[in-house]
C-alpha cells in the first residue's frame, strides 16, 4: 500500500475530531471521500499533511512511519496537499510558485510538463497569484502540489465555487495523476466530479470512515447514499 | 529646511536598514524581536570604540556583522521552543534578552555617552544647494539607498526572496513543499540582525552610543513596521522614509510637538489602515 492509516486520532487543542481512522490507498488508486459538514474530512486531510497534530495512531507512506512528523518531512516523504481555499501565495507570481515547488523532489512532473497540461497558467506566468481567477488559483494549487512529484496527493474540495469547464480540467489532471501511479484522496461535495474520477467512494461520519465501496456500487445504492449523506 | 529634509533621508534610510529585519521576522514567524534595538546599540558601541580611522571603521563594520550573525542565529534558536506560544511569551523572552544585553553593554562600555567619529575624509562638510551639510550624512543617504535597493531587489526579484515572501504569506503551505520553516526563519533572523548591527555602526557618528539608545531606536523601528505593514519590504522603506521626515522636519516646524506628530502619524495609520500602508493583514492581537 502506498498510503496506510491505522487508528488515527487527531484534533485541534484537546478535542479529538478524528476518532480512529483506518484507510488504505494503493498506487494509482483514487478514493473519493464524502460526508456531511463536520464529519472530519478536512481534518483527516490536514492531519495526513502534518498540519494538524496526531494524538495517536499510525500513518505510513511506502512503509515509512510519518505520524507526528513535521509537515516538511511528510512532504519530502511524498505527500502533497491541495488545500481547501487553494492557499496560493498572493504576493508571488505564478512562475515563482512553480519554481519554489519544483525545487523539492525531482521526477516525472516538470514545470514545462505542468504548463502543457494547464496552458492557462503559461499565459499567466508573470502575474501575481492574488490577481488570478478562482479557477486559475485552483489550477496553480494543483500544479504546485504535483511539482513536488508526490506519491500521494490530498485534494480538499478542488471544485468548490468553480465553473463546470474548470472542474472538467481538474478531473482531467486527476486522471493523469492516476495513470502516473499517484494515490489520490479526493474530498469532494461535487458528486459528479467524485463519481467521474474515483475508483472507490468512502463516507466519513463523526470522525470515522463508516462506509467504503467501489464507485459503481455506491451509485447503484441510492438508499445508502441518502442515509449517509442526505442526498440521492 | 533643506538640511532637515536631508537629515530626514539619512535617518529614514538608517531606520529602513534597522526595521526591515524586524518586519520580516515578525511578518513571517510572528516573533516580535524586542532585542533588535540592543543589536543596533551593540553596533554603535563597536563603531564608537573602534572608529575614527578607516581601518577601525571597517573593522567595526566587520565585527558588527559577525556579532549580528551570531546574535540572529541565537535569537532564532531561543524563540523556537516558543513557536506555538503567544506573541506575549515570545516578546517577554526577547525583552529579557534585550535587558540583559543592555546591562552587559553598560558593564563593558560604561554608562557615559560615547561619540563615534566619522572616518577621516568624511568628517568634514560639503555645500549642497547653498546649505552646509556633513559629508558623512550624505554618505549615509547613499549607502542607505543602495542597501535598501539591494534588500528590495533580493526580496522582490530572486528565488530566495520568493521563498521569504511565501513564508510571510502562508508558511504552512511552504512546509507542504518539503521546506523547513525553521531554516527560512533562522536565515531571515540572521540577515535582519546583521543589518541591525551594521546600521548601529553606520548610525554611530549621527546618534552616538549611549544607554537607552536601544529602546529609542527600537520604538522608532516598531513605528516603521506598524506604519509600513508587517512583512512588507516596500512598506518598511516607505514607513522609514516617512518617519525620518516626520522626525526631523517635524522637529523644525513644530519643535514642541515633535513626538506628538510622530505618534500622531502612527495613530492615524492604525485608525485608517490597521494593516499598515503595504500590509495584507492587521496586527494580530
Amino acid at each position: 500500500m502506498t498510503l496506510s492509516v491505522r487508528g488515527l486520532v487527531s484534533g485541534y487543542d484537546r478535542s479529538a475530531v478524528l476518532g480512529g481512522v483506518d484507510l488504505d490507498l494503493a498506487s494509482g488508486a483514487t478514493l473519493a471521500l464524502l460526508g456531511r459538514n463536520g464529519a472530519g474530512k478536512s481534518t483527516l486531510v490536514m492531519t495526513l499533511a502534518g498540519l494538524v497534530p496526531v494524538t495517536s495512531g499510525s500513518i505510513t507512506v511506502d512503509g515509512v512511519e510519518l505520524a507526528g512528523r513535521r509537515a516538511d518531512v511528510i512532504a519530502r516523504a511524498g505527500v502533497a496537499l491541495v488545500p481547501q481555499g487553494r492557499r496560493v501565495w498572493s504576493t508571488l507570481t505564478v512562475g515563482e510558485h512553480l519554481a519554489l515547488a519544483s525545487r523539492s523532489r525531482k521526477g516525472t512532473w516538470t514545470v514545462d510538463g505542468i504548463l502543457d497540461l494547464l496552458p492557462r497558467l503559461r499565459e499567466r506566468r508573470r502575474q501575481l497569484a492574488g490577481q488570478l481567477s478562482g479557477g486559475e488559483q485552483q489550477m496553480l494549487a494543483v500544479a504546485r502540489a504535483l511539482l513536488t512529484n508526490p506519491r500521494v496527493v490530498l485534494l480538499d474540495e478542488p471544485s468548490d465555487g468553480l465553473a463546470p469547464a474548470i472542474v472538467e480540467q481538474i478531473a482531467a489532471v486527476v486522471t493523469t495523476m492516476r495513470s502516473e501511479g499517484v494515490a489520490v484522496l479526493l474530498v469532494e461535495q461535487d458528486l459528479h466530479l467524485a463519481f467521474g474520477v474515483a475508483d472507490e467512494v468512502a463516507v466519513m461520519a463523526r470522525g470515522e470512515i463508516v462506509h467504503r465501496v467501489p464507485t459503481a456500487e455506491f451509485r447503484r445504492d441510492p438508499d445508502t447514499a441518502q442515509r449517509l449523506l442526505g442526498v440521492a | 529646511m533643506l538640511v532637515s529634509v536631508l537629515n530626514g533621508f539619512a535617518i529614514g534610510f538608517l531606520l529602513f536598514i534597522l526595521a526591515v529585519g524586524l518586519s520580516l521576522v515578525f511578518g513571517m514567524m510572528d516573533v516580535l524581536n524586542l532585542a533588535h534595538g540592543a543589536l543596533f546599540l551593540g553596533g554603535a558601541y563597536l563603531g564608537a570604540v573602534l572608529g575614527g580611522s578607516w581601518g577601525g571603521f571597517l573593522g567595526a563594520l566587520g565585527l558588527a556583522a559577525l556579532g549580528g550573525l551570531a546574535g540572529g542565529v541565537l535569537l532564532s534558536l531561543m524563540t523556537e521552543p516558543l513557536r506555538r506560544r503567544s506573541h506575549l511569551d515570545q516578546a517577554l523572552l526577547t525583552l529579557g534578552v534585550a535587558l540583559i544585553a543592555a546591562e552587559l553593554l553598560i558593564i563593558t562600555f560604561g554608562d557615559d555617552p560615547l561619540s563615534a567619529a566619522a572616518p577621516p575624509g568624511l568628517d568634514g562638510s560639503v555645500t549642497v544647494l547653498g546649505a552646509v551639510y556633513p559629508t558623512y550624512r550624505l554618505l549615509i543617504i547613499v549607502i542607505g539607498a543602495v542597501l535598501a535597493l539591494a534588500v528590495y531587489l533580493v526580496v522582490d526579484r530572486t528565488r530566495v526572496g520568493a521563498l521569504v515572501r511565501a513564508t510571510v504569506d502562508d508558511r504552512e503551505m511552504v512546509s507542504t513543499l518539503g521546506i523547513d520553516n525553521r531554516l527560512v526563519k533562522g536565515a531571515v533572523f540572521a540577515v535582519g540582525s546583521v543589518l541591525a548591527t551594521v546600521a548601529g555602526v553606520l548610525g554611530g557618528p549621527i546618534y552616538g552610543a549611549r544607554p537607552g539608545l536601544d529602546a529609542t531606536v527600537l520604538i522608532l523601528a516598531l513605528v516603521v513596521v506598524v506604519i509600513g505593514g508587517l512583512g512588507s519590504v516596500r512598506g518598511a522603506l516607505v514607513g522609514a522614509l516617512v518617519i525620518g521626515q516626520i522626525d526631523t522636519v517635524g522637529r523644525v516646524l513644530l519643535p514642541d510637538f515633535a513626538s506628538f506628530v510622530l505618534f500622531g502619524a502612527l495613530a492615524l495609520v492604525l485608525v485608517v489602515r490597521p494593516q499598515g500602508l503595504f500590509g495584507t493583514r492587521a496586527v494580530a492581537r
